[in-house]
Order: C-alpha cells, then sequence, then structure tokens
C-alpha cells in the first residue's frame, strides 16, 4: 500500500542506466517491470524495483513506440523501421513472440484495448491499423489523417479509437466500423513555420479521463524556431462531449520545451514531461488555473515518461542513458 | 578598334563593336550597341569552342547544412547512425539513407563523394566556400559557381538568363554573386513556378508604343554612356534589354505549361515546380540553375524534419535526373547537389544534429563526371574522413572540369590573369571521365 499522494513531494528513488540515450518508457500494469527503449535499438527490461537489466533485441531503428497488455505477460513495441513485435516478458528468458511488418515508415504509437483482444497502431504512413492481440493477424486498417498520426489511445469504453497528428487534429474514430465520428481541433499544438518552411509540433500524446470525461493533448507552441528548438511546451485540456477547449495549459521558462507525453492523475491533475534545455520537468496542471501548480525538476533531460497510478510512481527515459523511477509521495 | 568609353579608360574594357554585334546576336538591330565590357575577357581562352559544346549546369542547394547520415553515408545501427536504416540502389553494393528510395534507383548516374572536409562550420562562409570554391577573405570576392557558367557557357543569342535560382517565393540570388565577372552574371531569382515577374507589358500600350519607348530609352543610355560608362552603367542596360528578351519568351518560365503527367509526377508542392522549371529552363537552353531546398538547419528534431524535406527532395530530385537521362541531356548537363556543410555525426539532447564540416557528402551527376561511383570514405561512425578528402576548392575545380571548363585556366580582369579556380585545389580526377 503506497503512501496518500502528494506531487509536491515527488523525488526520485531508482535510477538504472543503459549504455546509449533513451527515448521511451513504459511500466507494466502491476508495477513490477518497465520497459526502456533506446538510441542502440535495443529495449531494456528492469525488474522493479532492484532494477536488474534484461535486453531485447530485434528492432532495426528507434523503437517510439511501447505498450504492455492488461495481464502484463506482453509487451508490444512499435519501431521507425515499421515492425510490430510482441514480447513475452514475463518469461524466464524474455523472448520475441511474433513479429509483423506493420507500418510503412515510422510507427509513432500502438495502445492496447480495455479488453486486451485488440492492438492499435498509428505512423508516418498516416494510416490507421488494428490487430489482433492473440494472433497478430491484422483485423482492420484506414487512412484520414493528412499528415504523420503522433498518438492514439483507446477510449476507455474500448468503442472509440483517438488519434492524433502533426497538423493538430484529433480525429475520433468508432472502433467497429471505423467511421469518423468527429475532429477535435488542437490546431494550437501545430506551427506552420513558412520562414523556415517547416511543420512543427503536432499531437505528441493524448489520455482521457473517464469519470472527468476530459481529453488531454500534449505537444508544444510558439515554435517561432523549430530547428533552433525555440519552442515552448503546451498541454490542451478539452471537454469530451463537446469537443471544446478548456484549458490551455502553458508553461514560462523552459525554453526548447515540449510535452512528450501526457497522463492523469485519479484527481484529475494532467502531468506532463518535458524536455528542454533546462533538463527534464515533470509539470503538473489543474482545472482551476492555466499555469501549472507544480514542477518537477528531474536530474537530466528526459524524453518519455508513464505513471503507475496504484504505486503513485513515474518512469523517465533520459538523454542521459538512464530509466528514472520516481515516487509522488514522502 | 573602337573603345568603349569606361570612366577609368582601362583597355581591357574594350569591345570591338562588331564582336559584339556577333556574339550577341544582335547584329543588324539598330541602336543596341551595348553591352557587358566583361563580354569580351575571352583572351587566351576558347570561348566559342566551350559555348558550342552547350554544356548545363544545375545545383541543388541544400539550404542549412543536410544531414549526410540520413542521405548519402548512412551509418545505420552505429552510435551515431539514428533511426533511418540503409537501403540498396541500383549500383550493387552502394547503400543510402531510406529516405532517398526514389533516387536509390538512379544511383547509376549519380557520383558520391562521401570525403568532403571544408572545416568551416559557419552558414555564410560555407556556403560562399561551396559556391565559389574559395575561403572568403576580406581582399578578394570570387564569383559564385553560377555566374561562371553563365559567363562561360550561356548562349546569348538565345535571349534567355544564363545564371538563374529557383527558390519558393523567388527570393535570393542577392549580393555580389559575380563578384569580377561583373553584375550581368548575377543570377535572376524565380519564385517557384512563375515566369519573372513585371513581364508583361503594361495594359494601354500598343507594340508601336512599346517599341518607340525602348528605342527613346536605348537613344538616352547611348548618349549617356559616351560619357559616363561603367561595368555598372553596362549591366543596368543589359538588364533592360534582357527583360525584353524576357518579355519575348515568358512562356519559357511557365511551368503550367508542361503536362499535367510531369507535373503530378514530381510532385505538387514547392520542390517538385522547381524541379520541372529547372528542366524546362535546361531544355531551353539556360546555362546554370540553382534550385534551392530549404531548411535541412536541424538542431532540433532532426529525423523528423529529414523525413519531412527529403519526403519532398527524394522523388523530385529522381525525376529531374530520370527525365534528363531519358531525354539524352545527362550527357551535357551537370548536377551537384550541395550543402554549406554536413550535420554532426552526434545526436543531440533534442534528437537534433548541429553543424559539421569535417565529413561529409555531396553528389554530382551526368556530364563527364563517372556513373554509379563512390569516392572517398567515412570511418565507421562518420566523424572523420580516412579516404579520398576533398574540400571545396577541389570540388569546384570538378563541377568545371565536368562541364569542359579547364579549370586550370585564367580569366582576364583589369589587366590582371585571375584563376577561375583556386591554384591551391585540384580536380578530382578520379571521379572524371
Amino acid at each position: 500500500m503506497s503512501l496518500p499522494i502528494d506531487i509536491t513531494k515527488t523525488h526520485v528513488v531508482h535510477q538504472w542506466k543503459h549504455d546509449r540515450p533513451l527515448i521511451a518508457c513504459r511500466i507494466s500494469p502491476d508495477g513490477q517491470q518497465a520497459v526502456s527503449s533506446s538510441e542502440d535499438f535495443s529495449l531494456q527490461l528492469w525488474r522493479i524495483p532492484g532494477g536488474e537489466k534484461t535486453v531485447l533485441k530485434g528492432h532495426e531503428s528507434w523503437v517510439h513506440a511501447l505498450c504492455y497488455s492488461p495481464d502484463s505477460q506482453q509487451l508490444v513495441s512499435g519501431g521507425c523501421e515499421g515492425s510490430l513485435m510482441w514480447w513475452a516478458v514475463r518469461a524466464e528468458a524474455p523472448a520475441l513472440v511474433r513479429k509483423s511488418d506493420a507500418h510503412s515508415g515510422w510507427i509513432r504509437g500502438v495502445a492496447i484495448s480495455p479488453d486486451g483482444t485488440t492492438l492499435a497502431s498509428v505512423g508516418n504512413d498516416m494510416l490507421v491499423k488494428l490487430w489482433s492481440m492473440a494472433s497478430g493477424e491484422k483485423i482492420a486498417e484506414w487512412g484520414g489523417h493528412e499528415r504523420h498520426i503522433y498518438s492514439v489511445e483507446f477510449h476507455p469504453s474500448g468503442n472509440q479509437l483517438i488519434t492524433g497528428d502533426l497538423l493538430g487534429k484529433i480525429h475520433v474514430w468508432n472502433v467497429a466500423d471505423r467511421k469518423l465520428e468527429r475532429t477535435i481541433e488542437g490546431t494550437p499544438l501545430y506551427t506552420e513555420n513558412k520562414g523556415q518552411q517547416a511543420e512543427y509540433g503536432g499531437v505528441r500524446s493524448l489520455a482521457y479521463h473517464a469519470e472527468r470525461k476530459e481529453l488531454i493533448a500534449g505537444g508544444t507552441h510558439k515554435a517561432t524556431n523549430p530547428f533552433g528548438a525555440v519552442h515552448e511546451p503546451l498541454i490542451l485540456r478539452f471537454g469530451w462531449e463537446d469537443g471544446a477547449l478548456r484549458k490551455s495549459h502553458a508553461c514560462e521558462g523552459i525554453p526548447g520545451g515540449l510535452v512528450w507525453r501526457v497522463q492523469w492523475l485519479k484527481d484529475g491533475t494532467a502531468v506532463g514531461i518535458s524536455g528542454g534545455s533546462t533538463g527534464g520537468l515533470l509539470l503538473f496542471f489543474n482545472d482551476s488555473q492555466e499555469k501549472e501548480i507544480h514542477r518537477f525538476k528531474l536530474p537530466s533531460l528526459a524524453r518519455d515518461m508513464d505513471i503507475h497510478l496504484e504505486s503513485n510512481m513515474v518512469a523517465t527515459a533520459h538523454y542521459d542513458s538512464h530509466l528514472r523511477i520516481s515516487v509522488m509521495n514522502a | 578598334m573602337g573603345l568603349a568609353h569606361y570612366a577609368c579608360g582601362s583597355r581591357e574594357h574594350g569591345l570591338n563593336r562588331r564582336q559584339f554585334l556577333q556574339r550577341s546576336g544582335l547584329s543588324g538591330v539598330a541602336g543596341t550597341a551595348i553591352a557587358g565590357g566583361l563580354g569580351s575577357l575571352t583572351t587566351g581562352f576558347a570561348a566559342e569552342q566551350l559555348k558550342a559544346q552547350d554544356m548545363r549546369l544545375v545545383v541543388f542547394n541544400m539550404h542549412g547544412g543536410l544531414s549526410q547520415l540520413e542521405s548519402w553515408d548512412p551509418k545505420p545501427g552505429t552510435k551515431t547512425g539514428g533511426p533511418c536504416r540503409s537501403i540498396p540502389t541500383s549500383v550493387p553494393g552502394t547503400h543510402v539513407s531510406d529516405l532517398l528510395p526514389y533516387t536509390a534507383k538512379q544511383m547509376h548516374h549519380l557520383c558520391v563523394l562521401r570525403g568532403v572536409n571544408t572545416s568551416e562550420d559557419d552558414h555564410g562562409k560555407g556556403a560562399y566556400m561551396m559556391l565559389t570554391g574559395r575561403r572568403q577573405t576580406a581582399a578578394a570576392e570570387y564569383p559564385q559557381i553560377g555566374a561562371v557558367a553563365a559567363r562561360m557557357l550561356n548562349d546569348e543569342s538565345r535571349g534567355l538568363p544564363g545564371h538563374i535560382v529557383v527558390t519558393p517565393g523567388g527570393g535570393g540570388g542577392k549580393g555580389n554573386e559575380a563578384a569580377y565577372l561583373g553584375p550581368k552574371y548575377s543570377s535572376i531569382s524565380l519564385g517557384g513556378s512563375k515566369p519573372p515577374p513585371n513581364t508583361t507589358k503594361p495594359d494601354g500600350i500598343n507594340d508601336e508604343a512599346e517599341l518607340r519607348r525602348h528605342d527613346f530609352r536605348r537613344r538616352l543610355n547611348a548618349e549617356f554612356l559616351t560619357r559616363r560608362r561603367t561595368a555598372i552603367t553596362d549591366a543596368y542596360t543589359h538588364s533592360y534589354e534582357q527583360a525584353l528578351r524576357l518579355m519575348e519568351r515568358r512562356d519559357v518560365f511557365d511551368v503550367s505549361k508542361e503536362p499535367q503527367a510531369d507535373q503530378d509526377r514530381y510532385g505538387k508542392h514547392d520542390l517538385g515546380r522547381q524541379c520541372l522549371m529547372a528542366r524546362r529552363l535546361l531544355e531551353n537552353g539556360v546555362s546554370f540553375v540553382q534550385v534551392t531546398h530549404s531548411n535541412y538547419d536541424t538542431h532540433n528534431d532532426n529525423f523528423n524534419f529529414h523525413i519531412e524535406q527529403l519526403g519532398e527532395f527524394d522523388k523530385a530530385f529522381a525525376t529531374f535526373v530520370a527525365d534528363l537521362s531519358d531525354r539524352g541531356m545527362l550527357e551535357k548537363t551537370l548536377v551537384v547537389v550541395l550543402s554549406e556543410f554536413g550535420r554532426t555525426p552526434n545526436i543531440n539532447l533534442y534528437y537534433g544534429r548541429d553543424h559539421w564540416s569535417k565529413a561529409w557528402s555531396i553528389v554530382m551527376a551526368g556530364g563527364k563526371v563517372a556513373r554509379g561511383a563512390v569516392y572517398g570514405k567515412t570511418n565507421d561512425e562518420g566523424t572523420e574522413v580516412v579516404d579520398g578528402k576533398v574540400d571545396h576548392g577541389d570540388l569546384f575545380h570538378t563541377y568545371l572540369q565536368a562541364v569542359g571548363i579547364d579549370s586550370t585556366q585564367s580569366i582576364a580582369v583589369d589587366g590582371r590573369q585571375l584563376p577561375i579556380a583556386d591554384p591551391a585545389a585540384a580536380p578530382v580526377w578520379k571521379v572524371l571521365t
């Protein structure tokens, strides 16, 4: 039984080092394992709390997309080479179960349905794909985005899929018939910098809060010089029913900041992980104000995070090759 | 021999009227005896013979600094390789980045130089070096490759400028690009698929009135130039005459005249239209075209931006090279893909790459360049050149040699013999046929 959550007491309890900079990370639903991906193409399984490491090799490029099955037995990873890989991560010798050449180009996001039966994947080919978790067979695929798709999440009902792209378009799809139900405009997350002839930003992450019926989308804004990392982190908070923007959670003093991932705490606090020239920051927002209510500075620039709500634990993947485990209590 | 009356009185600016009229193709046209004095600077140089070869040059300027690791010299699976992979090409054993799948199929036309070391990480200085073949100094200005090509290769009788820069918005082309060659050889900038601005006759002016206007202007100019002639005034006058010829050949710049199927093949974006424009200009005899693709200065999010930018470049460039080959133009056209420098092998904390001039790549195709070749090599992580090191000076020589210009020769300017390329450098003979 963990202590009550207190975000102001957040602190690092473990830091485990790999050989190369990390990219992404997740904590298993049972809280006993974490996984990270690295610039050396490998995945690293970390036993919690001991930190024993098992390296998984198979991808031929970087891995940005990771997701555990609800029972914590399987891990699915999506690589920039376009492959989906299913891993048996609780076997005595964790190993690859299945591989699928799933997308043309980078896979940006994967999500598993709440009942654990269906995997969704999205990528640079601008396609949304559904897969059977049991067999790995493709169930469906469809288009509809006009730019790279960066993020994907299932609605807790399992009946809807939410995807976000570079343009800031957040599409809500009916899983049964693959029809587009509606689009929520996250355009503040998108910058077309005509001077640099570049498009930048996008919906880097999405999270839905079932009780509050709110959706948050993370990314960046004020991208006056995208090539030079001049931009600031931004989280948009939407009402789910009407798709209306309720809050623009911006942060000052984080040059080069971008919210790589957003997640919810149970009480409706939105949490974002930001990188930037000031390092890695966990940013906390509630619905009473647009500015953050708390920020926790991590020891190094962070690129991803995952929150384990039952234990108030946060895993963060860092440029300095560390996976760090923090807890949000005393 | 009748000397033109330059304010400086130099004989080197002199121009035999008959020679000028023959060269400019304007003999028989009354009142047009005006041209750049530099048009006469052919002494000791077989300019007419060179122009008869009808060679052309195209530069793709990958503005900001294309990453060699995401293009011509991938290092997949290494510490510096990043997420991109390498793919085989039409030349067995030669691989390029997986961001260039269409270009990979044209590799048998290309020559990759992987050993470029220019030792200059500043944008402006690097661009100057790559376009002039010299390091920038306070003591001298040197002409860019486009100005040299226009000077040496362009057949003015075609009525088209010899030095054209195509950018999405029509900008660029400013500054002293032609240096001692004179402003006549500076570039004309085109914006994407559009003809030069202000090249239609004003409404309400008929042909007869138009002729009278220009005749009046010429007479005034001629009167003025008898007393105050300089290379600059010649350039102004030349600009007017060139503009008139441009108006007559305005259709050359209209990409919409190209078949719709070609417009589709090149891609419906700025670079696609720029490449199609370049093909159209070359087919009509323009000696030098620079296509600028921006931007590759990816200190932040290098990989996403290279996916975005090379996604445009790859198909448009591959289509361009294939078309030149299919149309029999590649033998007569040198294509160069360059930047001001490459990008760091090290991946920074923003997933970016910074400036790196110690080990990077350029590409050539056509002209007298070897086909399907790779010259030079970097080490396993791409941090150093280990074989076939070349610099900007060597490359400048090589470009000129590849279009039939003896780069070891000089041009006479104001009585001085100015080496056309840096005498301290030399052509990369191993990539020339």
